[in-house]
């Protein structure tokens, strides 16, 4: 039975990559039906495989289905990683920190949803929209005086963010009674206790998460971001170990008494299914191609190349950085709410700064700066080792597991070593490839150039 | 480097308003009227407490004191590595807990500590244990040495005219392999482990005079006690201190060091051999690493196998605070880290010891991105 399952891993895995190559070859093409057409294909396909089952055997089991989810969600956090790192050249290790982040604030929205509660859902939208206006605010006034410090900045802002922090829970305190009625008694459940309305706030809740990660990056990559790239990364370091600290001390330090702390947050809602996890995937899909493929994008490549020479060009240096870790974060937000209401269990220990390596060294893997490199190595680091290698070492007695962690350190090593430049360098499929945006770009102005070729032949 | 082109960038803009009079970046005042604002708070907080409770005040110090001094020997080994090859050695906290280890099994499995004893039965025990611990202690410091240079050569030598982001890469999963390849159970196992210390400890309390603490009888409320423990780590740290000044400043080995630190390729035409001056600086680092170690497990009495993690990034930022390739610098700013976690730890509370320490690394990296003792990076022609 063993054996069959390590033979069906690895089908399943070279299935799942033929079907990325397959999604962004169809992303790929021209025409938007084209588009429209693979998306349905590919979400229909994964669609019946879930729900085929012949007999007693499930072609993919509720295990399977995990680790798709854990794959997906890993995809996320690494596509920004990859942003923040690959692209831009920031050496963060904070991205773990912001999926615990975006996790803990959509579980407890949902959470405090299936009790009757709106709160969660008031508070944290209000402030996310309040936050961001803030943000555009401040941002706005300090526009005329340039050149101000980034202490100074940061204090404005933080000053701001505070101040709209206590204002939407002011202001969430007053509105969320109004909503509680809706919700019915459990005899007569109200309008907002269907499953339709669970749902919509389940939406909601995953991009408020994806967006209150993405201010707090805001507030915390302002200042640290001016730091020099070691520098950077011990801080970044040192915020994950915070949120980490802070995540198992939430019902105390923290005024959160439904996530209980380091005993962990039971009791979340399970609503990812593969719709819900497609969804999203594409939609983090399209935000990192779009930012990395527009001129924003290329001024990030320049930034990470040479930041003199970016400097020279014109390309606000700090604020590109600052923008790429924002939306890196805002990936990994959305990534953790996803997580969260797969898991429906939520501990501190998995948001570990340990654990917030495996990102990093996905990363590595798949290349830094290969979007397609991080995705096929998040689909193949979970698939290979929290299914493959962990029922392989299985077999050999109860403590082979921990040499996972012995093994892929040195994996790690031995890639630096050798192949620092990832397993897949930097090549790209499909839908990822600069060449789409080439190709029409130059069959525009392919007319044109031909023109002009064929002019100067004449003459 | 970013930190200082902000600088740049604020030096310009106040450049070009230079010629119609001085002044500075606007609003700069905020900032500072802002960290201003928290450091009063911070001191009227810790004096107001210190005030109503003095004796639990100079307890927290001397506690902080204990930490500092052993985040001092570990702070050490990451400035100089840090001023010589511009990498940040993960590693460095793994050889501290491997440290922590080899002295674990030394004293536990083999009792290596009562081998004069056993050696020569007529001899002083007390002497004995001094000869012994002794023994126990250099022991792990050379497993440490030969831990520290292998790392050195297997792993970060091939990667030294890579980009520094490949380095500090390899020096994390170096970290993570000495973590968890410790952690295996034919290793060193994952479990925490009750930490015996080969000599025995002696405390005392202080009041009205210095009395020893007699197990068995409660020492009155309200005293400062300490231990020899604590006498132990001060002095090793304090004489450690005092042999790597000698080294550095006085020794040829020391020239060669700052000369490479300085500039590699003008060291290398003057005849230094940089290699072997980077790998006596691993040496030396981690020699000094494993002592803290012995110390931290003596002190602390538990040690597990990701006991150097914290200890190794605070130690980290206390060498940044005291201005990273300073030796001095790396003392002071591993005594400052250390009464900023005692004090959290008494005041404020536990958790919040890590958060409270890496937020003294982003304000000091914001307001003096050189340290309190570093020198500012030299300009390259």
């Amino acid at each position: 039975m063993e054996l069959g399952y390590l033979i069906g891993t690895i089908v399943k895995m070279v299935a799942l990559v033929a079907w990325i190559y397959g999604l962004f070859w169809g992303l790929g093409r021209k025409r938007i039906w084209q588009k429209a057409a693979t998306l349905v294909l590919a979400f229909a396909v994964i669609q019946a495989v879930i729900w085929t089952k012949i007999g007693n055997f499930a072609l993919f089991s509720a295990f399977d289905q995990g680790l798709l989810f854990q794959a997906i969600t890993m995809t996320m956090v690494v596509l920004g990683l990859n942003l923040i790192y690959g692209f831009n050249g920031q050496f963060s290790l904070a991205q773990w920190g912001f999926y615990g982040i975006g996790a803990y604030c959509a579980a407890d929205i949902t959470y405090r949803w299936t009790n009757g509660d709106p709160s969660g859902l008031i508070v944290v939208g209000l402030g996310v929209i309040l936050g961001a206006a803030a943000l555009g605010g401040v941002a706005k006034l300090l526009k005329k005086k340039r050149g101000i410090p980034v202490l100074s900045a940061f204090t404005f802002y933080l000053f701001a963010l505070v101040a709209v922090g206590v204002l939407s829970v002011w202001l969430g305190s007053l509105i969320s009674p109004l909503f509680v009625p809706l919700f019915g008694t459990p005899d007569a459940p109200g309008a907002l206790a269907s499953p339709i309305a669970l749902q919509a706030a389940f939406f909601l809740s995953v991009l408020f998460a994806g967006a209150f990660a993405a201010e707090v990056s805001f507030l915390f990559g302002l200042p640290v971001l001016s730091l020099g790239s070691d520098y950077f990364g011990i801080a970044t370091l040192g915020f994950a170990i915070v949120v980490k600290t802070l995540l198992v001390n939430s019902d105390t330090i923290l005024p959160f008494k439904e996530m209980k702390g380091g005993r962990g947050m039971l009791g979340i809602p399970k609503l990812t299914n593969w719709a819900w996890a497609f969804i999203f995937l594409v939609l983090v899909l399209v935000i990192i191609r779009n930012f990395v493929r527009s001129s924003t994008g290329r001024a990030t490549l320049a930034v990470r190349e040479d930041e003199i020479a970016a400097r020279a060009m014109g390309i606000d240096v700090a604020g590109n950085k600052l923008l790429s870790f924002v939306v890196g974060s805002f990936v990994a937000g959305i990534g953790g709410a996803i997580y969260a209401h797969y898991m429906g269990f939520l501990a501190p220990a998995s948001f570990d700064f340990i654990a917030g390596f495996n990102p990093l060294i996905i990363v590595v893997f798949g290349g830094l700066g290969s979007m397609t490199g991080s995705i096929v190595a998040s689909f193949g680091w979970i698939f290979f080792l929290e299914g493959f290698l962990r029922i392989l070492l299985g077999q050999f007695g109860t403590d082979a597991p921990s040499w996972r962690f012995v093994l892929y350190p040195i994996t790690l090593l031995l890639l630096m070593l050798v192949r620092p430049q990832g397993l897949l360098g930097t090549i790209e499929w499909g839908f990822f490839k600069a060449d789409v945006l080439r190709k029409r770009l130059t069959g525009a102005l392919g007319g044109l150039s031909r023109g002009t070729k064929a002019e100067k032949a004449g003459e | 480097m970013p930190a200082s082109t902000v600088t740049t960038k604020a030096e310009a803009v106040s450049r070009t308003r230079g010629s119609k009079g001085r002044r500075g970046p606007p609003l700069a005042w905020v900032g500072w009227a802002f960290l201003i604002l928290l450091a009063v708070m911070t001191v009227a907080y810790v004096a107001g407490k210190a005030w109503s409770n003095p004796v639990l005040f100079l307890q927290n110090l001397l506690d902080g004191l204990k930490l500092g001094f052993v985040y001092a020997l570990i702070a050490l080994g990451y400035t100089m590595v840090y001023g010589i090859v511009k990498l940040i050695n993960f590693a460095h906290g793994d050889i501290f807990m491997v440290g922590a280890f080899t002295s674990f099994y030394a004293v536990s499995r083999f009792s290596l500590h009562e081998w004069p004893l056993a050696v020569f039965p007529g001899i002083d025990p007390g002497l004995s244990i001094v000869i012994g611990s002794l023994t126990v202690v250099l022991l792990s410091m050379a497993v440490c040495v030969i831990l520290g240079v292998t790392i050195e050569r297997v792993a970060y030598k091939p990667l030294r005219d890579a980009p520094r982001i490949a380095a500090l890469i390899t020096a994390i999963g170096v970290s993570f392999f000495l973590e968890f390849f410790g952690a295996l159970p034919f290793v060193f196992s994952g479990r925490f482990i009750p930490y015996k210390a080969p000599f025995p400890t002696v405390a005392w309390y202080i009041k009205d005079g210095i009395h020893p603490i007699v197990s068995g009888v409660a020492s009155p409320d309200n005293t400062i006690s300490f231990s020899n423990i604590f006498l132990f780590i001060a002095a090793a740290s304090i004489l450690v201190q005092i042999l790597l000044q000698f080294i550095v400043k006085r020794t040829k080995i020391g020239i060669a060091m700052r000369a490479s630190s300085y500039d590699k390729p003008t060291a290398r035409l003057m005849g230094i051999n940089v290699d072997r001056i980077i790998s006596f600086t691993f040496a030396i680092g981690s020699a000094f690493a494993g002592l803290g170690g012995v110390l931290y497990a003596i002190a602390y009495s538990s040690i597990w196998t990701q006991l150097g993690i914290l200890p190794g990034l605070k130690a980290f930022v206390a060498a940044v605070l005291g201005g990273i390739g300073s030796i001095p610098g790396a003392f002071v700013g591993a005594l400052i880290m250390g009464q900023a976690e005692a004090m959290t730890m008494s005041y404020i509370s536990t958790p919040m010891r890590d958060a409270v320490a890496f937020t003294i690394l982003i304000i000091v990296l914001l307001v003096k991105p050189t340290g309190l003792f570093g020198e500012p990076a030299q300009e390259k022609a």
